[in-house]
């Protein structure tokens, strides 16, 4: 009975997975596939979208606009993060519950308000929008991120190591800089990779912030409406998608090789 | 002697939270409270009167067109929170119950890497997945199973509810699965002990003890889906648009700055009610046992 109930459930799992991983499945059998329509049946084998994409200028430049925001939001993310993750774990001061809800609340609040009511601001204070206004988009939702990360590997870290610098005669700073942060490193490298993943992938704030300059999300939707194009993004995609995993996988490594450090145990998730 | 270093902790606390706390005020806070203000403005031609009105809320309510858009929008939300926590939940139990301790970090990664995949492209493939020469309908035809392709699940509210189900996932998965990994197990033994059948256990204590994280799974997919500019825009064509959309053309195409502020201002007090109504369920959920 049991193995009976645990089999029926392990196939739906399976089923799920499948419709977890349909899109990205798809995703390089159309970028190899030389028919310009994505339909099936399929054409035949290419890599022409690869080179074409290669060699698209547009392309070149919303990869540098994409990447020059993405490493600067999650930097300037991770820095905010890790004063705020520090101060929920170490300290108690008021309106501390109020306080951090109101840092996390990018986290649940529609990114289309949060584009907007930023777009009629700068706007009014007549800001040329530009890649230093994704940024600056960028760097806010980003920030619970890193501080949901950051707080697990702060949270974790013995007290009494701290207080044993100190004891030993180091000043605050001095203590935070040789002990702390180096236990919580694998922490800030993940909240680093999670804040650049999330911000390379973000479509609304650059849409609307970003004024002329391509980013790589902008650039796809810009693409989507013209049939001869898809081809190129569906390689661009396969591309993306085996950064992004790259990228989290190095992310989870360091996570977990920081839990060991700390003496935690290897189970949780990116999240 | 414990108040004064309460103080000291209680200022270096503060001290360390400012950088993001003003970081936070100045790029949130501050826009949202403009939006605020500007909703309780006239809009003029070309420019914003500022006359104070409620003319812009009256349109809100009364507006056949965004009377739909937002009943279209919550319809949406509600239906891809039902499907997606339901179709969640027994990926959860079999991750947290069934997949061995050292195992489970690797299959919650599993279950994440779609969700870090280009948003945009997912969303377009779905359109593929689902589209009148798509993998389901050609797949159908070719079987023999179905004559015509499936209509209703061509570029409609059906194909959006499917492509934000799936964007969604490890947003239900993983708080219901945090859930069932803090029920005590020898809770369940105790059920099964004192002659309880595994369907009953699994109703009486498992789901109830899973509770907070069903809560918490609901409202981490209904707030962004309510919300969501990307999915109507590009399943739909901009022809079944949702809030979002709306919002975005009285702000940008139509300049109606004012109209656009009362928009999401409505749609922040609404996500506001609903994200109250079910914690006021949960907890009365949790009192009631």
């Amino acid at each position: 009975m049991k193995a009976n109930s645990g089999r029926g459930l392990q196939a739906y799992v399976i089923l799920y997975l499948l419709f977890l991983y349909a899109p990205i499945l798809l995703l390089p059998i159309f970028a190899f596939n030389s028919g310009t329509v994505i339909a099936f049946p399929l054409q035949g084998f290419t890599t022409e979208w690869f080179a074409q994409m290669w060699g698209n200028a547009t392309l070149r430049r919303a990869l540098s606009n994409s990447l020059t925001i993405a490493v600067s939001a999650s930097i300037l993310a991770t820095c905010l993060g890790i004063f705020a993750a520090r101060a929920s774990t170490r300290y108690v001061f008021p309106l501390k519950g109020g306080v951090m809800g109101f840092i996390m609340l990018p986290m649940v609040l529609p990114e289309i308000i949060v584009a907007m009511s930023l777009l009629v601001v700068l706007l009014g204070m007549g800001v040329q929008l530009s890649i230093l206004t994704v940024i600056v988009g960028h760097t806010l939702i980003c920030m619970p991120y890193a501080i949901a990360v950051l707080s697990t590997a702060f949270s974790s870290l013995d007290r009494s190591l701290e207080e044993a610098a100190y004891d030993l005669g180091e000043t605050k700073w001095g203590a935070f800089r040789l002990v702390t942060l180096p236990l919580v490193m694998p922490g800030i490298i993940s909240a680093l990779l999670i804040s650049f993943t999330i911000s390379l992938d973000e479509f609304i704030i650059a849409f609307f912030l970003a004024g002329n300059e391509p980013t790589l999300p902008t650039y796809i939707f810009s693409q989507l409406r013209f049939p001869r194009a898809i081809p190129v993004i569906m390689a661009l995609g396969t591309v993306l998608v085996i950064l992004s995993v790259v990228l989290l996988a190095l992310g989870e490594y360091f996570r977990r090789r920081g839990n060991a450090r700390i003496g935690g145990k290897p189970t949780g998730g990116l999240l | 002697m414990a108040g004064r270093r309460l103080d000291a902790e209680g200022r270096a606390g503060l001290a360390l939270i400012s950088p993001p706390l003003l970081f936070a005020l100045l790029i949130l806070a501050a826009p949202l409270l403009t939006i605020l203000a500007t909703s309780f403005l006239t809009d003029g031609y070309l420019e914003i009167i500022r006359e104070p009105t409620l003319a812009n809320y009256t349109q809100v309510f009364t507006d056949p067109i965004v009377r739909v858009v937002m009943l279209r929008s919550l319809g949406v939300a509600a239906m891809v929170t039902l499907v997606t926590v339901v179709l969640a939940f027994p990926v959860a139990y079999y991750v947290s119950f069934h997949v061995r301790p050292e195992r489970k970090a690797m299959w919650l990664f599993l279950i994440t890497i779609p969700f870090w995949t280009s948003y945009l492209i997912r969303v377009f493939l779905w359109k593929v997945i689902l589209g009148f020469n798509g993998v389901v309908n050609t797949t159908l035809t070719g079987l023999g199973i179905i004559d015509a392709p499936l209509t209703f699940i061509l570029y409609n509210v059906n194909s959006i509810v499917i492509t934000l189900a799936h964007a969604y996932a490890p947003f239900a998965i993983l708080p219901i699965f945090i859930a069932l990994e803090k029920i005590d197990r020898s809770l369940l033994e105790a059920g099964r002990d004192l002659g309880e059948s595994r369907l009953m256990t699994f109703w009486r204590v498992t789901l109830p003890l899973a509770m907070p994280g069903v809560i918490a799974a609901v409202l981490i997919v209904f707030i962004p889906t309510i919300g969501d500019y990307v999915t109507p825009e590009v399943i739909g064509g901009g022809k079944i648009p949702m809030i979002a959309n709306l919002i975005q053309v009285q702000m940008l195409a139509l300049d109606n700055r004012p109209l656009g502020s009362a928009l999401a201002v409505t749609t922040m007090v609404i996500v506001a009610l609903v994200s109250v109504l079910f914690l006021a369920l949960n907890r009365r959920f949790l009192r009631g046992r």
